[in-house]
């Protein structure tokens, strides 16, 4: 029997704030002690007391306008009272019937075609502190307790259930990332936990049946996870469905090892958050003078900038993809076509896709994109061959250079003049009887081995296109 | 208004986390409807177009700027810790709810 | 003359100080010799400062000494409390001291950072003197649910002091401290203050920060002074007032500077010609105690003929107050002490298996009768398909009390005048077995936390030989204007033969000393 899917996705990510979201303290960075981060707040002291970080609430404003969300005239904070000893109050502070926003969604394109998301709300709340298991020497068990990243604060999204498979709630996860660090408002890495996936997942005989139960899958620390999870969860369920069991509601985890999902915690007692407004905080007015001010500063969106790329710059769908992907090559494509206009954007992209993303990846700093653009100029214009700009990108980005005075001062124009080429290569073919030996018998190599050694004795100058057709035409001669 | 239960009193005392004597729950019970008695008169109040008041004296909510102050030390975080385990808090439990793995 | 200096109001201290005819090492060893010797029998301290105020008294000798010599320009630039000692509610976190909020729960910690009033009050020179009884976690009218101790009252020793500020209201009463600080969730300032004789004052919601004061019930608590006068209690009021960055919930409203001229004498009481009282008739009701009745009508009498205006209004929603107080504030006390669950603080029973089992028994054990009380009536409230029944429409008839307070600021009164307590001080347990009779002794003072709005309870006679309180409603930010009418009542009453009287058991108190 064919079942159809009805998943939907509900994501917390740390938002990009120097403090936590209801006290001074700064974010915990990888590898801080143990409770080095905390406060009479975060720790719940008897006395303590919240104050929103203003810039936590633009960053959630910021996300609801980029996905066409609205947000409420008045907002506020709920407590959800449960215990559990990662949560210091016995409380966490969240937002219930309020969010700062509300129905927005997210254009989504898979192997299917363009689609989108809707998302039914954002909010702002607080992270739990960290629990660690240790089992002693005689046998006792016990949580060992970090509040470093108590109170941090979190933006939970969760869309409608609108997914129906496994790619597209990958696809939905990515793109949900990519705007949240184009707009500056997450880093979103999901290996360290900034960003936490989790599936609802139901199966129903056809798309008007009811919504079968649902189970929640967690756990899943990558894209790659998130769409395998959710065809491993789909699949599970279909074959106990298609033997005549039902579905147990319950959490399940994922097994990255296994690839497959396990029991979390069964079915338990329903939970009773006993909601109500968090009475140590006002609520808090949305003043539309702040909302557009946030608004106005948006950079353009994901979508939005492939869609100009290939219409405008001619860039193929997936260039744009590339550059778009990643904030930082999309800022330094744009500065740099900035700075040289009549700059080739094709080549422009090639650039920053290629060698930028390149070093990039390594940790390398980004390089000035002015200087980039001259760099990008000088080989669009044949000035300097492409060794000799690679090894400037490469000294550019640990200092800063002007390109266009190196050029002229190291003398590192491309030698294009045929007759001093042919010097050269003359000297060249002279040094090495076993290369035209080579050619002789037919074998091609010979002539890029010739080209290296012209180009060595160019002092890596020559154009090298020039340089193997003078080769060939030398050999023949 | 229905009186409270004893099985609901019980449910009431799980939900915060008070571990009660048999005598202290059937105590309870009686104060408890004692009270309810008095909550029950609040249902003559017509309220149906009154909006609800979380708080009376509404003040323009104070944000606070995103700037880093010291934190405690780990000493002063803990130093009231009933139970620690290096620079770390510790309870001693099995926490069911976490699987293995 | 140590007699004088128990006796002395903080600004006849402050005088004293600045023209060297005493000390505040002398202030302070009266009043510490006064405690060790009395305080067995009165039971208001749970924690004393004793040597580290013998330092700061002698430092703040110090420094007044030097001043002195620069002029008065200089003494006037001195903190306005230099060497004035006050007591703080044990819900008050202060740097290294014990904050147990009168609970077990609490026993033995020490708090690791100040309260928002505490720094001020260091900031304006005053010496902590040490840390006062109170019901535990501020919930009850008796100071009887401390888990620690018994205080009495000054007036007799058989009878309570108040609550939930009995400590601090006692302290006062007893001459053991010319200030102190309280907090007041439905009356815990004024209700004590009317039943040992003293000024106290809860102010408009958001005047002084809660930063580091134990919650009770945050939308409801308010910190105020207790004081021996309405001057004295408004340079208290005016030391810890203004808003703070770390309480969301405090205000922006300016400090009124009127705090600190507060009339005094003929000019106070010739102040009240032409002032405009609503006398409430809700707050008259069956049950009050016809002694108590006749004290505030007798006070309200001498308004009157010193050219005040009194209409009798109404205060329709004033019934219902009690039953919505007694749903939202255990509703909000139901979270805010979720975090007692023995695990970074306090007396933990976590250990030796299930993690529940320490929950359970960690909060079963740890908090008294009455906190369970209320945590139960909190939890049921907020509970699945009881919050619309209980909550919300305890928050929508919230609304209505503080619809009925606007419509008397509307009509351009100055103030409400009103019982501050239906009763004088009840004897011991007598309320003890019945909540509901515990709960209703707070039916005067309970409207007012409701609203937000400041109050007061000044003393107005004594009934039976106890005393009485005539209590004070304003508009929001009203504090000086309150404080300016007890001012001038005070000077109204000051040849009526009960205000020279001390309290009967003061000197009982001392046993043989
Ligand atoms: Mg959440
Ligand atoms: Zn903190």
């Amino acid at each position: 029997m064919s079942w159809e899917a009805v998943i939907g996705i509900e994501i917390h990510v740390q938002l990009r704030t120097a403090t936590k979201m209801f006290c001074p303290c700064a974010i915990p960075a990888e590898g801080d002690a143990p409770n080095t981060r905390t406060c009479p707040t975060c720790l719940g002291l008897p006395g303590a007391l919240p104050v929103p970080n203003r810039t936590a609430i633009e960053r959630v404003l910021a996300v609801g306008a980029a996905i066409g969300a609205k947000s409420p005239a008045t907002t506020r904070w709920d407590r959800k009272n449960y215990f559990y000893p990662d949560l210091p109050k016995g409380y966490q502070i969240s937002q219930l019937d309020l969010p700062l926003a509300e129905h927005g969604s997210i254009p989504v394109t898979t192997s299917a075609g363009a689609g989108s998301v809707r998302i039914r709300r954002a909010h702002l709340e607080e992270d739990t502190a960290r629990l660690r298991h240790e089992k002693g020497a005689d046998g006792t068990r016990a949580s060992l307790i970090d509040y470093n990243r108590s109170g941090v604060a979190l933006l939970e999204i969760v869309t409608e259930p609108d997914i129906r498979d496994g790619e597209t709630a990958r696809r939905y996860a990515e793109e949900l990332r990519l705007l949240l660090r184009t707009i500056g408002a997450a880093d979103a890495e999901m290996e360290n936990g900034q960003m936490r996936v989790e599936a609802n997942i139901s199966l129903r005989p056809s798309s008007d049946a009811p919504f079968g139960l649902r189970v929640e899958v967690k756990n899943m620390n990558s894209f790659r996870s998130v769409e395998r999870a959710i065809a491993y969860e789909m699949a599970r369920q279909a074959e106990v469905l298609d033997a005549g069991g039902t579905i147990t509601q319950e959490t399940r985890g994922w097994d990255e090892g296994s690839e497959t999902t396990y029991t979390m915690r069964a079915k338990e007692d329903s939970h009773d958050y006993r909601y109500f407004p968090e009475p140590d905080l006002p609520p808090l007015d949305i003043d539309p003078a702040w909302l557009a001010a946030i608004v106005a500063g948006l950079p353009e969106l994901p979508g939005t900038r492939r869609a100009r790329y290939v219409s405008e710059l001619g860039l193929t769908d997936y260039d744009a993809s590339v550059l778009v992907a990643e904030p930082r090559a999309a800022a330094l494509f744009e500065a740099a076509r900035a700075a040289q206009k009549e700059l080739d954007a094709k080549l422009l992209a090639n650039w920053v896709s290629g060698e930028y993303l390149r070093v990039a990846k390594e940790g390398a700093a980004d390089p000035d994109p002015v200087q980039f653009a001259a760099l990008v100029a000088a080989v669009a214009s044949k000035e300097i061959n492409g060794t000799t700009a690679k090894a400037l990108f490469a000294e550019m980005i640990t200092t800063p250079l002007s390109i266009r005075e190196v050029i002229a001062s190291r003398g590192l124009g491309q030698i294009s003049d045929t007759g001093a080429l042919e010097s050269i290569i003359a000297d060249v073919i002279a040094a090495n009887p076993q290369a035209i030996a080579d050619w002789k018998a037919g074998k091609q190599q010979a002539v890029s081995f010739l080209v290296g050694q012209a180009m060595k004795a160019s002092k890596g100058r020559g154009d090298a296109a020039l340089l193997g057709d003078l080769i060939r035409a030398a050999l023949d001669r | 208004m229905s009186k409270l239960t004893r099985a609901e009193v019980e449910k009431v005392a799980a939900l915060a986390r008070l571990g009660l004597t048999s005598d202290e729950v059937e105590k309870l019970q009686g104060d408890l409807n004692l009270i309810l008695e008095q909550w029950a008169r609040l249902a003559e109040v017509d309220t149906s177009s009154v909006p609800a008041s979380a708080q009376t004296i509404v003040q323009p909510m104070l944000l606070r700027d995103d700037t880093p102050r010291p934190s405690l030390s780990v000493d002063e975080a803990l130093q009231n810790a009933p139970s620690r385990s290096g620079d770390f808090v510790r309870v001693q439990a099995i926490l069911s709810e976490e699987a293995d793995g | 003359m140590s007699a004088d200096l128990r006796r002395a109001t903080a600004t006849q201290l402050r005088a004293g100080y600045r023209s060297g005819e005493f000390t505040s090492v002398e202030v302070v060893e009266t009043l510490l010799a006064a405690i060790a010797r009395e305080d067995a029998a009165l039971g208001a301290w749970l924690h004393l400062r004793g040597d580290e105020v013998r330092r700061e008294a002698a430092a703040a000798d110090v420094t007044y000494a030097a001043t002195r010599t620069a002029g008065a320009a200089a003494l006037n630039a001195l903190p306005p409390l230099l060497g004035v000692p006050v007591a703080l509610k044990d819900l008050v976190n202060m740097i290294g001291t014990p904050t147990t909020a009168g609970s077990k729960i609490l026993e033995g910690y020490i708090s690791p950072y100040d309260a928002t009033i505490a720094a001020k009050l260091k900031a304006a020179g005053a010496l902590i003197l040490g840390k006062t009884n109170m019901d535990e976690f501020a919930m009850g009218s008796s100071t009887e649910f401390s888990a620690y101790r018994r205080t009495v009252n000054p007036w007799d020793r058989e009878r309570v002091p108040g609550g939930s500020s009995g400590g601090s209201a006692s302290a006062v009463a007893a001459l053991h401290a010319p200030l102190s600080i309280g907090s007041d969730t439905g009356g815990s300032i004024r209700q004590p203050a009317s039943l040992t004789g003293i000024t106290g004052m809860k102010p408009t919601y958001g005047r002084v920060s809660r930063y580091g004061i134990v919650a009770f019930a945050s939308s409801l608590d308010q910190i105020g002074p207790f004081a021996r006068s309405a001057q004295d209690a408004a340079l208290l009021l005016h030391t810890i007032a203004g808003s703070d960055p770390r309480d969301a919930t405090s205000s922006a409203t300016p400090v009124d500077a009127a705090l600190l001229k507060l009339p005094q004498g003929d000019q106070a009481a010739s102040a009240l010609k032409g002032k405009r009282f609503a006398l409430p008739k809700e707050y008259f009701v069956a049950g009050m105690e016809p002694g108590v009745e006749a004290a505030v009508r007798a006070a309200v009498a001498a308004l009157q003929s010193a050219g005040a205006v009194i209409d009798e209004v109404s205060l329709p929603t004033t019934e219902h107050a009690l039953a919505t107080y007694y749903i939202v504030a255990p509703a909000e006390a139901s979270a805010n002490l979720a975090r007692y669950d023995g695990i970074r603080y306090g007396a933990s029973k976590h250990g030796g298996g299930d993690l529940l089992d320490g929950y359970l028994a960690t909060r079963g054990r740890g908090f008294g009768p009455e906190v369970r009380r209320r945590i139960m009536l909190g939890t049921y409230a907020l509970s699945a398909g009881f919050y619309d029944a209980y909550y919300l429409k305890a928050q929508k008839v919230r609304t209505l009390i503080a619809r009925d307070f606007d419509r008397i600021w509307a009509a351009g009164y100055d103030a409400i005048v009103a019982p501050a307590s239906p009763s004088v001080a009840w004897k011991f347990g007598a309320k003890m077995s019945d909540p509901v009779a515990m709960y209703l002794a707070d039916a005067c003072t309970i409207p007012t936390n409701m609203a937000g709005l400041p109050g007061l309870s000044t003393p107005c006679g004594l009934s039976e030989g106890l005393p009485v309180g005539l209590q004070l409603i304003g508009a929001p930010w009203s504090e000086a204007g309150l404080l300016s009418i007890a001012a001038g009542y005070e000077a109204l009453s000051a040849n009526a033969p009960w205000r020279d009287q001390d309290p009967t058991d003061l000197a009982a108190l001392g046993g043989a000393a």
